[in-house]
């Protein structure tokens, strides 16, 4: 591991990287190996998290890639701004949000993280820091966006940012009695807002199958927050958080205690709710206030499945859904979401429908079940999501990104030595 | 690599002949593993398997040549096959020679030559197979031991004893490994049917080599440090290991 003081010590970790080649890490936090390298070098870009340039008429922000989006956000909300695509957790940085072109609520209508990068700063495998635009380098744009870190290591990028008048939200929730009703709910108002998200019911069973709680919003304007907070429509309180103890019963997530839970989040939801002010905290990362709540899931920890499937492919996403709701798959976060067009060479989005789910990882059988999603998402032209991923069997990564070979090309011809390297990289036989 | 599920993807096998790690290649190219070398003193006894294996799906199987006991070989065999595979996941070490405990006790050539293929081989290679996988930082050493080398018995005590050394070696060495990526995992099967034990009296919990192959997979997706097959030896070898002496002797194992 080696601390990445300057963009200097980042180009000294590269050009003297071994066999083993080396990897960028951020803050850790995708849920499979893409951030590790047996036997290689890591280089921690933590430190390198200063804040450039603000241009707050442009609505831009030049930063490095080792800031987070939680201090990326702290810093823009009492200015009026927000970063253009912010995903479920904040503790991810800004070099990890380009490699893995991550995505947030808003992607139906906003694309993903790096559509909203005008430039970033590259140092590639060979060594050299270069300026990579989308118009003038687009080869190598797309092959970064999403590119898991096999182009180089960022160190800087330029993004557009969202006005926002207050540091609230705006939701409405409503409840959709099955998976028709959710879709149709769906594709018929998504346009109406910025964010959209149902959360569903894994355990929910025939006609109710697909359950779920629709939540979509909207940034909050002035006036209303200012009514609903004394600190100012655009304070962003720290503060203490809870956290899930070391010894946080490891039995919590069994099939009947979701059950309870899942029935009485769905009772609990209005049938219908219009503009109920949330602070942007609870309503884009709640679990982010909760410090190390991965330990519900006890010592054997839980896997994180993520699957798109095309428009048009509804038939694949039910399958899906089926199996795991036969498979009796005790997940309280299971999210359904719309997405737009794809971005990068290998970025996950892709227009039509995603799922996202925690899995334990002891749930017995596991392994099957989730090869046979695999299968049913690949044959219907989806793919899951490889920041997310952790056992994917490699055979099938070439039908689920079918612009592989030609991002392998791109980083052949960057890379012929193979500096860049990753266990994610090797167990996949991404590159 | 090994994914966060424990499946492994390429495959080691030091001893590709014996039985026990047959049923474990199937079982493991079952999951995931393509890649498989077979390492056997006949490579020629290895190739049915490897076909076997390769229309299971497995897409890069080899059988090459491993003499446990040609110890000036063991280096130059394992770089060899770290230069030719690349990173290997899972190294299954399932050599080993049981021998007639009379004979062995008339024979002393024979003798030693269960201790030097059992434990001396089994340390000979290690060396080199441990420095390579450090340097690649991952990667699990599965060690067939037995419950014969938890306590002695008159019955087969050249055999425990080969066990016995190779047990503590895999143990200390699993300890000396912590945080290097790299982990070890120490198997005690009881009575193995198989073509080693045809013939003899079968012992109590007696088991079968596909039930072993299935606890390695299970081992392997636990990260387990030990496995008992079947589980239940467990607590019956520890009140066997505390037996009084003059009992232990009387009884009839």
């Amino acid at each position: 591991m080696v601390e990445a003081r300057a963009a200097d010590a980042v180009a000294d970790a590269v050009s003297g990287a071994g066999a083993r080649g080396v990897l960028a890490r951020g803050l850790g936090r995708s849920y499979g190996d893409a951030a590790q390298n047996a036997g290689g070098r890591v280089v921690d870009m933590r430190s390198l998290a200063a804040v450039r340039e603000v241009d707050a008429d442009a609505g831009t922000a030049v930063v490095d890639a080792g800031l987070s989006i939680e201090q990326l956000v702290r810093l823009l909300v009492p200015m009026g701004l927000f970063p253009p695509v912010v995903p479920g957790t904040w503790h991810v940085t800004i070099g990890g949000a380009i490699a893995a072109d991550v995505h947030g609520k808003n992607h139906h209508r906003d694309g993903s993280f790096c559509e909203h990068v005008e430039w970033l700063d590259l140092l590639t495998p060979q060594g050299q820091r270069v300026r990579v635009t989308r118009s003038d380098d687009r080869e190598l744009f797309e092959a970064t966006a999403g590119g898991m870190g096999m182009t180089g290591i960022v160190l800087a990028a330029r993004l557009r940012l969202l006005r926002v008048e207050s540091a609230y939200v705006a939701v409405d929730r409503e409840r959709a009695g099955d998976l028709d009703d959710a879709m149709s709910r769906m594709s018929e108002r998504d346009d109406d807002y910025r964010y959209s998200v149902a959360w569903i019911d894994c355990l929910a069973r025939g006609g109710r199958l697909g359950r779920s709680v629709l939540i979509r919003g909207d940034h909050a304007d002035a006036g209303a927050a200012q009514r609903s907070s004394s600190n100012g429509a655009l304070a962003f309180p720290g503060g203490a958080r809870l956290a899930a103890p070391p010894w946080t019963p490891s039995g919590l997530l069994r099939r009947s205690t979701v059950r309870l839970f899942n029935e009485a989040y769905y009772r609990a939801a209005p049938a219908r709710e219009v503009g109920r002010l949330e602070h942007m905290r609870s309503f884009f990362w709640p679990l982010d206030s909760v410090r190390n709540w991965n330990r519900i899931y006890g010592p054997s920890g839980f896997l994180q499945y993520q699957l798109v499937v095309p428009q048009g492919r509804e038939d694949a996403l039910r399958g899906a859904l089926e199996r795991l709701s036969d498979a009796g798959c005790p997940s309280f976060l299971a999210v359904l979401k719309r997405f737009g067009g794809q971005n990068g060479l290998i970025s996950f989005p892709l227009e039509g429908w995603t799922l996202a789910l925690d899995v334990p990882a002891a749930l017995p059988g596991l392994s099957r079940l989730l090869d046979g999603l695999d299968e049913l998402v690949a044959e219907a032209g989806g793919r899951v999501y490889l920041a997310k991923d952790s056992r994917l069997r490699p055979e099938l990564l070439p039908a689920m990104y079918p612009r592989l070979s030609e991002w392998r090309a791109i980083v052949e011809r960057l890379d012929p030595a193979g500096v860049m390297r990753s266990d994610l990289a090797r167990r996949l036989d991404l590159r | 690599m090994r994914d966060a599920v424990g499946t492994v993807q390429s495959l080691l096998v030091l001893g590709g002949t014996s039985e026990i790690a047959a049923a474990t290649a199937r079982r493991l190219v079952a999951d995931r593993a393509r890649r498989v070398v077979l390492a056997a003193r006949d490579p020629a006894g290895a190739e049915p398997l490897a076909g076997e294996l390769r229309s299971a799906g497995a897409t890069d199987v080899e059988a090459v040549r491993f003499d446990a006991t040609d110890f000036d070989s063991h280096r130059a065999f394992v770089e060899e096959v770290f230069d030719r595979h690349g990173d290997i996941d899972c190294v299954l070490v399932a050599f080993g020679l049981l021998g007639d405990q009379d004979e062995l006790m008339r024979d002393e050539a024979a003798a030693v030559g269960v201790v030097q293929s059992n434990y001396a081989g089994a340390v000979s290679v290690s060396v080199p197979l441990v420095e390579r996988l450090r340097v690649q930082g991952h990667g699990t050493i599965v060690y067939l031991s037995s419950v014969a080398g938890e306590r002695a018995r008159k019955s087969n005590f050249v055999y425990g004893s080969s066990k016995a050394g190779l047990d503590a070696f895999a143990q200390g060495l699993g300890d000396a490994l912590q945080g290097s990526g790299v982990q070890v995992m120490v198997v005690r099967p009881g009575f193995v049917r198989t073509k080693m034990t045809a013939g003899l009296e079968e012992a109590p919990l007696a088991t079968d080599a596909d039930a072993v192959a299935e606890a390695i997979a299970t081992g392997l997706r636990r990260s387990a440090d030990t496995v008992w097959v079947p589980a239940p030896l467990r607590i019956v070898m520890s009140a066997l290991r505390h037996l009084p002496r003059p009992v232990f002797r009387r009884l009839d194992i």
